[in-house]
């Protein structure tokens, strides 16, 4: 749900990273943390166990500059992707503006990708969101790996809708920014269209 | 878009502003945040909270009203009405003022939980009345081109964001 503050001059959106576990999303917001110029992040917040595993959420308020006259907000969040944290990937769905996938291109994840898929489409769907509408692209990361499936065969089992998709090694950066623009490109032509 | 925004105007923040200087100076307390359920602050006013880092605050906030939201369902109750976590100086009082919006008082030893748990109440009913003209605003808003600085974005703008 975006916060639009005419009073301010500031649109606040909200992206969900989703996808099942150890897939890299807190690996993309910690790129992105990394690279974005300080006087354009907040904090990075990671509520994670000992084992730096995501516990509730990571967060990260970036703001990317202004678009006719308001200061453009991105409010950055990933979800645990542990199969037995649902209750926290149902609140912190709640709201989002725009979904990233990212998949794992292991062979051996291909399963637990399609299963967090399916999971992500039910838990929208309580939202009253559908795959099919919201803003959402998919990223395909860790494609530096020596089992890492063809991308073509890993569209044809996770690609819900014809949607903009990435290749990506998020350690080094290959393609986290490009998917984050491409949803944010969804999200403000979104607006666009509601106004 | 299949949802609805939530969106703020002058008149209506300046209302907010006013109401959130009143309680937190009838409450004695340190600040008052105005933070939307996902995690957006809206207003906020205080002294000496410059180390305070309120985006984190406010989406930690929501994070936190979220999941004790899903704990009250856990135990058959709809909500909990308010949270409050006491510290060795400084404690929180978060309470709901309708279903989008939360109210944060960060007080220390010159309040009490009574005093705020008070004055939150009368802030609360007077902040429904501002989200009820904010709504009421919003539905009668024209719509169609030119309603709306969005209606004219282009490709270029969204590129220059990235550049």
């Amino acid at each position: 749900m975006t916060f639009i503050n005419y009073a301010s001059r500031e649109i606040n959106c909200k992206i969900v990273y989703y996808g099942p576990g150890l897939c890299g999303k807190t690996t993309n917001l910690q790129w992105i943390y990394d690279k974005v110029n300080p006087n354009a992040k907040g904090k990075l917040i990671s509520l994670a166990t000992e084992t730096e595993r995501t516990l509730f959420f990571d967060f990260l308020p970036l703001e990317l500059g202004t678009i006719r006259g308001f200061k453009t907000r991105f409010h950055l969040y990933t979800v645990p992707g542990q199969v037995f944290y649902d209750a926290s990937r149902k609140l912190i769905l709640k709201g989002a503006d725009g979904v990233i996938f990212v998949a794992d291109s292991q062979l051996a994840r291909m399963d637990a990708n399609v299963e967090s898929l399916r999971n992500l489409s039910d838990n929208l769907k309580l939202q009253a969101l559908d795959l099919r509408t919201i803003p959402y692209v998919l990223q395909l990361n860790k494609r530096d790996m020596p089992d890492a499936v063809p991308v073509d065969r890993m569209l044809k089992r996770l690609r819900v809708r014809n949607e903009d998709y990435f290749e990506a090694v998020a350690p080094k950066g290959i393609g986290v920014f490009e998917t984050l623009k491409a949803a944010a490109r969804q999200v403000l032509v979104g607006l666009k269209k509601a106004s | 878009m299949p949802f609805t925004d939530t969106v703020m105007f002058e008149e209506q923040l300046g209302e907010i502003n006013a109401i959130l200087t009143r309680l937190r100076s009838d409450s004695s307390a340190r600040g008052a945040f105005l933070i939307d359920r996902n995690g957006q602050q809206i207003a906020s006013t205080g002294e000496d909270l410059d180390a305070i880092d309120s985006t984190a605050l406010a989406s930690l906030t929501a994070g936190n009203v979220a999941s004790t939201d899903a704990i009250a369902k856990l135990i058959g109750e709809r909500e909990f009405l308010a949270l409050v976590h006491e510290g060795d100086k400084d404690s929180l009082h978060i309470s709901m003022v309708n279903d989008r919006i939360i109210l944060l008082v960060l007080f220390d030893e010159r309040s009490s939980l009574g005093l705020v748990r008070l004055r939150v109440r009368k802030a609360a009913a007077d902040l429904v009345e501002v989200f009820q003209s904010i709504d009421r605003r919003q539905s009668e808003r024209p719509q169609g081109a030119g309603a709306s600085p969005f209606a004219e974005i282009t490709d270029d703008d969204i590129d220059s964001l990235f550049a």
